[in-house]
């Protein structure tokens, strides 16, 4: 047995800019087990629900996170939509749907280049921000906010677009698409990246279903969850599966990610093939008296929001549980028994929002 | 081997294709249409109602009724559009253009013109007027139906019925 030691890792790390704390104690060059702490960035969102009514608790949800904004925000509303009855038009349903995909594909494409950083390779860093810029483009065309779409409201959506504008994006998708093909074979191809990747830090489909795992990082090791199945918005009219892997390591959930922007633009195709025309919005009246339990499918895993009123303008009760929150279990299981020199790119594979985790 | 190639292409394309990024800000920055960059107000049409104030998620706006002002803080406004969704006059918009950077955090002010304060206080003076007439008859009408009640004597009954008469001549103007 070497020598037993404790090495640091964050808050401050050059692979992440988000500030997590990790203990790892380390025999040699191996990590035996990892000691996360959070709280670096505690905001007491959830705390505001009392302050702020529910209507302008909807700016304040979708701020928890820099990245899946919209998703906090979509999940918030519709559990306020479910708590006091409200049946959205469906063209509402269908622009939330398109809106998502489009936030899944940013935080993707945002995850992938800083994964080839990490690796060390930062031309495909580069290249991967750039394919991203077209996707920002397009969000700020439609709703005037890059990463803060602010379009969602209690009974609908507050910005429409137009069928010229939905065909120009799609237009505009196919030619992303390629792009996303061609990345895709220097991610998946490339014999350094394969090397970095494969086989380093796997968790069985058994361990990722016991701590919990959520989103790709649990896709990726074989466990079918995805929410967008449940048919909240418009996914219940899509045709889709989610997409599984089944080794588990590093590799995996970087393929895991990579098809999931494929079939994202799938999918942002088929709701635009479908929507209807029809209003955007419906008038609420009154107040939510009730609770709902509102489960989505964020970039990163499933969130979980939980919403309390009591027939006031301000609820008693928003909680908020994240993806990453889910996954730091996984995390730390993946750590025991990897290399030092892994550590960076195997917190990167659960791809942390440790912001939004910290609410 | 053909990953490397495809990464060749990509490498030769980008040497001689033109940057992706602008020159900004030598070059200005084009913003789409429904960006929310910052809030301007047609301050002559406020209200002072307040209810942009009251909506404000960070509560970075202040409105003085007397003074007739309209005040914000653009360090604090996150560009939510809440406010110019809650404006029941319309004069609250969201334009392109992002907020400059500053050593402190200022807040401006927008003051209504001279005109609109001036018109604003001659309606304000004359709605003052109506009421006090308003209440004025109201307690006269008051005053009396007791007198009524109380004395049986003609005369009284000839006042009740010369005030209820007044009444109706002066409750069209409440309403003008």
């Amino acid at each position: 047995m070497g020598k037993v030691s404790v090495v640091p890792f964050g808050p401050q790390h050059p692979v992440l800019p988000e500030p997590i704390h990790l203990d790892l104690v380390l025999e040699d060059e191996k990590v035996i087990e990892a000691v996360p702490s959070i709280g670096f960035v505690h905001r007491g969102l959830e705390s505001l629900i009392v302050k702020k009514d529910y209507n302008e608790m909807v700016y304040v949800a979708e701020r928890t996170c820099g990245i899946c904004s919209f998703g906090h925000g979509m999940g918030y509303v519709e559990a306020v939509e479910k708590i006091m009855n409200v049946e959205i038009p469906a063209r509402a349903r269908y622009l939330r749907t398109i809106w998502m995909e489009l936030s899944r594909m940013h935080s993707h494409l945002l995850w992938l280049g800083l994964l080839a950083d990490a690796f060390g390779y930062e031309s495909l860093f580069y290249h991967c921000w750039r394919i991203r810029e077209q996707v920002l483009d397009m969000i700020e065309e439609s709703t005037g906010g890059r990463v803060i779409f602010s379009v969602n409201k209690v009974g609908g959506v507050m910005k429409d677009i137009d069928a010229q504008m939905l065909g120009r994006f799609v237009e505009k998708l196919g030619d992303v698409e390629e792009q996303i093909c061609a990345i895709r074979k220097n991610f998946l191809g490339d014999r350094t990246v394969q090397m970095r990747l494969c086989g380093v830090g796997v968790l069985t489909k058994k361990q990722a279903h016991d701590l919990g795992c959520a989103g790709p990082f649990g896709r990726a090791s074989g466990i079918a969850t995805d929410m967008r199945i449940r048919g909240y918005g418009a996914y219940a009219d899509l045709d889709f599966e989610p997409i599984i892997r089944t080794d588990g390591d590093s590799y995996a959930r970087c393929a895991c990610r990579i098809d999931e922007l494929l079939q994202s633009i799938d999918l942002i195709r088929q709701a635009a093939a479908k929507i209807p025309a029809g209003d955007l919005s419906v008038p609420v009246k009154g107040n939510p008296d009730g609770e709902y339990f509102m489960r989505i499918e964020q970039p990163r895993g499933e969130a979980v929001y939980y919403v309390k009123g009591s027939g006031k303008p301000y609820l008693n009760r928003l909680r908020i549980r994240t993806p990453t929150f889910a996954n730091l279990a996984g995390l730390c299981e993946t750590l025991k028994g990897a290399d030092y020199a892994d550590v960076p790119i195997l917190v990167l594979t659960i791809d942390p929002c440790i912001s939004c985790t910290e609410r | 081997m053909s990953t490397i190639l495809n990464f060749t292409g990509t490498l030769l394309k980008n040497l001689v294709s033109k940057p992706v990024t602008k020159n900004y800000p030598e070059e200005p920055a084009v913003y789409p249409e429904r960006s929310r960059g910052h809030i301007v107000i047609d301050v002559d049409q406020c209200i002072s109602c307040g209810l942009c104030v009251r909506s404000c998620p960070p509560r970075c706006i202040k409105v003085d009724k007397n003074e007739g002002t309209w005040t914000i803080n653009r360090f604090d406004c996150i560009a939510c559009g809440y406010c110019a969704s809650k404006c029941p006059k319309k004069c609250l918009s969201l334009v392109p253009g992002y907020q400059k950077p500053g050593r402190s955090k200022a807040a401006v002010t927008y003051k209504k013109s001279a005109e609109v304060m001036e018109a604003e206080r001659k309606k304000a003076e004359e709605m003052a007027q109506r009421k006090a007439a308003a209440v004025k008859a109201a307690g006269e009408k008051k005053a009396a139906a007791q007198t009524g009640g109380q004395a049986a004597g003609a005369a009284a009954q000839v006042q009740a019925a010369q005030a209820q008469a007044a009444a109706p001549v002066k409750a069209p103007s409440e309403n003008q």
